[in-house]
C-alpha cells in the first residue's frame, strides 16, 4: 500500500498514536503551532494544558511512574525547552521514561539567534538519555519511534526530540513500523548465568544476609516486584529499600526493615552495616544510602544487579556484578535456588533476626505527640491510617515532609509512590500528582508537601482545577524550609540563614482563589476531621496542616558518618558532624 | 588501597555512529563527570556505514577507567568501546607538524636532528622549516624538546590514533 503523505505535525501525532499514547502534557507556543493544530483536529490523544513547562515534565513523570508507561511532553522552543530542563534532569536522575517534544525555530533560522531560539539539543544533551534535532520530515517518524525505544529500554530515561517549525509543515511519507531494531542501542536484559549461580551460592551460604532493593525493581515492572517478594520470602531474609524502591516489597510484611539511608530506620542501617552478604537488586549505592563510603557495609560480600553497567563499581566495589534487568535476573535466581534445592542456614538466620529485633526495639521512627501542636509524623501517620484500603497514590515535594512521608506512609504495592529522589526537586509533587491522577482518575492521589516546596509550582493548581482532577495537596506547614533549617541547626550553630518561609500566603484563601477547596487544621484534635474532609471533598483540595515548626527529621546519619553512627533524636548528645562531613551536601 | 588509587594511562577506542553531536556527547561526558582527556582524535572510518572512530587517551584510577568505559558504552550512538591498553596489544601513533625558524648552525642542526627522527621537511624558506614527524607521543615530545633551543616557533599535533595488533577487527 502506498504510504500517504503527511505533514511533519501529522507524523508526530500518528507516531504518538501508534506508540499507544493517550495523554500528553504540554504548553503551546510559536514554534509548535503546527503540532497544536494537528492535535486540535483529532481526538485520540488528550492534551493536558499545564501552567509551566516544568510542570509538564513532572506531570509526565507522575503519569509514567504510576503506570509504567512513558510520559509524553510537548513544549515550544526557547523558554519552553529551557523551562523543561529541570524536569528532564529529574527524570534522568530517577530513570523515568519521558519523551519530550520541543518546537524549534525553522531550520534556516537555526544559529541566527532568532526569536525564542535556544540550542535545545545542546542544552539538553546533559540532562537526557539521548536527543535528536530532526532536520527533515522524512526522518521524523523513524526518530519518533526510536525515541520511544530509547526512553523505555535499558535503564529508562528522558529523551528530547527537537522539531523545527518548517519540518512540522513539510510533507513526507509515514512508513516506519513502531517496532524497530536499534542500530547501536541494545541493552542486555539477561544476566550472566554463571554470575547468577555464584550469587545464589553466596546468598544460600550467608549467615547475616540483607536484601537492598531500589527503583530498578519498580522500573522493571510489576513482575519484578512479584519475583522479589517470592525470592525474599523463600529465603526468609531481611529486606530494605531505597527511597525510590518503596512499594516493591510490602511494608506490612515482617521481613521488611523499612527504608535505609540518611533517614532510614535504625534496623535497616545497622543490618546494612553488619551483614555478611549484601544483595543489591536495582539500587545504585547512592551517597544518601551509603553514608561514609569507607565504612559502608565493611564486612559483606556484595552482589549487585543493575541494568546499567555504569552503575556497577561506580561508588562501591562489588564482588558479584550482574548486568541485567531485575525481573530477568530474579527469575533466574529463583529458578536456580529452587532447582538446587537451596536452604538458608536456619540457625544463623535465627541469630541474625534476633539481632535485628534488638535494633527494631529502639523504635527509631517514634516521636512524641502532645495536645497542643500537630507533629508532622503524626499528620502522615493519620493520613496513612485513614486512607488504608483505598487505591492511594502518594507524591511528595522535597525536604523533611518527604522523608517523613517515606518513613510513615507504608506502601504495599509498587508504582504508588512518586518522589524526586536523585535530583531532589522542590515543586515536583503537585504536577506529579496531576499526572498520576490523570492516569488513575478514580484513585486517591495525595501530594504530601511542604509550604516552601508547594509554592515552587503553585500555578499547577490551576491545571488541576481546569481538568477537574481531585488531587489532595497535604501541606505540612512548619513555616520553614525545614530540612535546610535542620541542617543549619546541626551544622551551622542554629544560624537560620534565609530558611524561614516569610510572607506566606493564606493557603485556604489561595486554594479558593484558584477554585479549589481549602482546609486548615492547627490542633491535633482537629486533624482527623480535617483529613476526612480532605479525602471526601470532591475536586482538588489544599490542606494547610500547621505542624510543629522546629521538629527535626530523625533518625539521621549525619554527613560523613557511617551506618552504625545514627542520630536517633534531638536529645542524643555527641550528635556532631565532622569537618569533612560539613563539606558534603 | 594504594594499588586502587594508582593513576593509569589508557588508550580507548570508541566506534560510533557518525551522527550530529556525537563528538559533543563524548567530550561532554568527560567534562561533565570530571574525567581527564590527554588526547582525543576522531575521523570517519566507514563512509557507507557512517561510522567514526574516536581514540581517547585518558588517565585515572582503575575504578575511574572502568567507569569511563561503561559510561561511553551506554551512549546511544556508540557501537563498541575497546580499551586498547588492556584488551589488546596495540600500536599507537601521532603526527605533528613542527615549525622551526633560524639560520646558520642552528638551522643545520635542526635538519640533522630531523633526519635522526625520520621527520620530513614539508615546507621551507631561507629562515624556516616545517617538519612532519610521526611516532609515539613520547617520540614527538622528544623531537619538540630538541627543536626548542633551535628556534621552535609553532607546533600542531594530531593527537593519538591507535589500533590493535593482529588480524582481528575491533
Amino acid at each position: 500500500m502506498a504510504a500517504q503523505e503527511l505533514t511533519g505535525a501529522e507524523i508526530v501525532i500518528k507516531a504518538l498514536v501508534d506508540q499507544g499514547v493517550d495523554t500528553i502534557f504540554g504548553y503551546p507556543g510559536g514554534a509548535v503551532l503546527p503540532i497544536y493544530d494537528a492535535l486540535f483536529q483529532q481526538n485520540k490523544i488528550r492534551h493536558i494544558l499545564v501552567r509551566h513547562e516544568q510542570g509538564a515534565v513532572h506531570a509526565a513523570e507522575g503519569y509514567a511512574r504510576s503506570t509504567g508507561k512513558p510520559g509524553v511532553v510537548l513544549v515550544t522552543s526557547g523558554p519552553g525547552a529551557t523551562n523543561a530542563v529541570t524536569g528532564l534532569t529529574d527524570a534522568l536522575m530517577d530513570s523515568i521514561p519521558i519523551v519530550c517534544l520541543t518546537g524549534q525555530v525553522a531550520t534556516h533560522l537555526i544559529g541566527s539567534d532568532a526569536f525564542q531560539e535556544a540550542d535545545t539539543v545542546g542544552i539538553t544533551r546533559h540532562c537526557t538519555k539521548h536527543n535528536w534535532l530532526v532536520k527533515s520530515a522524512p526522518e521524523l517518524a523513524r526518530v519518533m519511534h526510536e525515541a520511544f525505544y530509547v526512553a523505555t529500554h535499558g535503564r529508562p530515561g528522558p529523551v528530547v526530540i527537537d522539531i523545527p517549525k518548517d519540518v512540522q509543515f513539510q510533507k513526507a511519507e509515514y512508513t516506519v513500523s513502531p517496532h524497530i531494531t536499534h542500530r547501536t542501542y541494545r541493552p542486555k536484559v539477561k544476566g550472566d548465568i554463571e554470575k547468577i549461580k555464584e550469587a545464589v551460592d553466596l546468598i544460600a551460604n550467608a549467615k547475616k544476609p540483607m536484601f537492598y532493593t531500589g527503583g530498578g525493581v519498580i522500573n522493571s515492572g510489576t513482575v519484578a516486584s512479584q519475583l522479589l517478594r517470592e525470592f525474599v520470602r523463600l529465603t526468609g531474609y531481611p529486606v530494605t529499600s531505597t527511597l525510590m524502591g518503596l512499594g516493591a516489597y510490602p511494608a506490612s510484611d515482617k521481613q521488611w526493615l523499612g527504608m535505609l539511608g540518611m533517614h532510614g530506620t535504625y534496623e535497616a542501617n545497622n543490618a546494612m552495616h553488619d551483614c555478611d552478604v549484601l544483595i543489591n537488586i536495582g539500587a545504585r549505592f547512592d551517597d544518601r544510602v551509603t553514608g561514609r563510603l569507607d565504612a559502608f557495609s565493611p564486612g559483606s560480600k556484595k552482589i549487585h544487579v543493575d541494568i546499567d553497567a555504569s552503575s556497577i563499581n561506580k561508588n562501591v566495589h562489588v564482588d558479584v556484578p550482574i548486568i541485567g534487568d531485575c525481573a530477568h535476573v530474579l527469575e533466574d535466581m529463583l529458578r536456580i535456588w529452587k532447582s538446587k534445592a537451596r536452604r538458608p542456614d536456619k540457625a544463623a538466620l535465627a541469630d541474625w533476626w534476633k539481632q535485628i529485633d534488638l535494633w527494631r526495639e529502639r523504635k527509631s521512627l517514634s516521636y512524641k505527640t502532645n495536645d497542643e501542636v500537630i507533629k508532622p509524623q503524626q499528620a502522615i501517620q493519620r493520613l496513612f491510617e485513614m486512607t488504608r484500603g483505598r487505591e492511594t497514590y502518594i507524591t511528595t515535594e522535597v525536604g523533611q515532609h518527604q522523608m517523613w512521608a517515606a518513613q510513615h506512609f507504608h506502601f504495599d504495592e509498587p508504582n504508588r509512590w512518586m518522589t524526586s529522589g536523585g535530583l531532589g526537586t522542590m515543586g515536583y509533587g503537585m504536577p506529579a500528582a496531576i499526572g498520576a491522577q490523570i492516569a488513575h482518575p478514580d484513585a486517591l492521589v495525595v501530594d504530601i508537601a511542604g509550604e516552601a516546596s508547594i509554592l515552587m509550582n503553585m500555578q499547577e493548581l490551576s491545571t488541576a482545577v481546569q481538568f477537574m482532577l481531585p488531587i489532595k495537596i497535604f501541606i505540612l506547614n512548619n513555616e520553614y524550609m525545614g530540612m535546610v533549617r535542620q541542617w543549619q541547626q546541626l551544622l551551622h550553630e542554629g544560624r537560620y540563614s534565609h530558611s524561614y518561609s516569610d510572607s506566606l500566603p493564606d493557603f485556604v484563601k489561595l486554594a479558593e482563589a484558584y477554585g479549589a477547596t481549602g482546609i486548615r487544621a492547627e490542633k491535633p484534635s482537629e486533624l482527623d476531621a480535617a483529613l476526612k474532609k480532605m479525602i471526601e471533598t470532591p475536586g482538588p483540595v489544599m490542606f494547610d496542616c500547621r505542624v510543629d515548626q522546629l521538629e527535626n527529621c530523625y533518625p539521621m546519619i549525619p554527613s560523613g558518618a557511617a551506618h552504625n553512627e545514627m542520630i536517633l533524636g534531638d536529645d542524643a548528645d555527641g550528635a556532631s558532624v565532622s569537618e569533612e562531613g560539613k563539606m558534603l551536601v | 588501597m594504594t594499588q586502587d588509587e594508582k593513576i593509569e594511562r589508557h588508550t580507548i577506542s570508541v566506534l560510533v555512529d557518525n551522527e550530529a553531536g556525537v563528538l559533543a556527547r563524548v567530550v561532554g561526558l568527560f567534562s561533565g563527570r570530571g574525567y581527564n582527556i590527554e588526547s582525543l582524535t576522531v575521523g570517519e572510518v566507514d563512509q557507507s556505514e557512517h561510522t567514526s572512530r574516536i581514540t581517547v587517551v585518558t588517565a585515572g584510577t582503575p575504578m575511574v577507567i572502568e567507569q569511563i568505559k561503561a559510561q561511553l558504552d551506554r551512549l546511544v550512538p556508540v557501537h563498541k568501546v575497546m580499551d586498547l591498553t588492556v584488551e589488546a596489544n596495540s600500536v599507537e601513533r601521532e603526527m605533528a607538524l613542527v615549525k622551526v625558524a633560524g639560520t646558520g648552525e642552528r638551522r643545520v642542526e635542526a635538519l640533522r636532528l630531523s633526519d635522526a627522527f625520520r621527520a620530513r621537511v614539508i615546507d621551507t624558506t631561507h629562515t624556516s622549516f616545517v617538519f612532519e614527524v610521526t611516532g609515539t607521543p613520547s617520540k614527538i615530545d622528544a623531537f619538540i624538546g630538541l627543536m626548542r633551543p633551535l628556534g621552535l616557533v609553532d607546533v600542531s599535533r594530531t593527537g593519538v590514533v591507535a589500533i590493535a595488533r593482529g588480524p582481528e577487527a575491533m
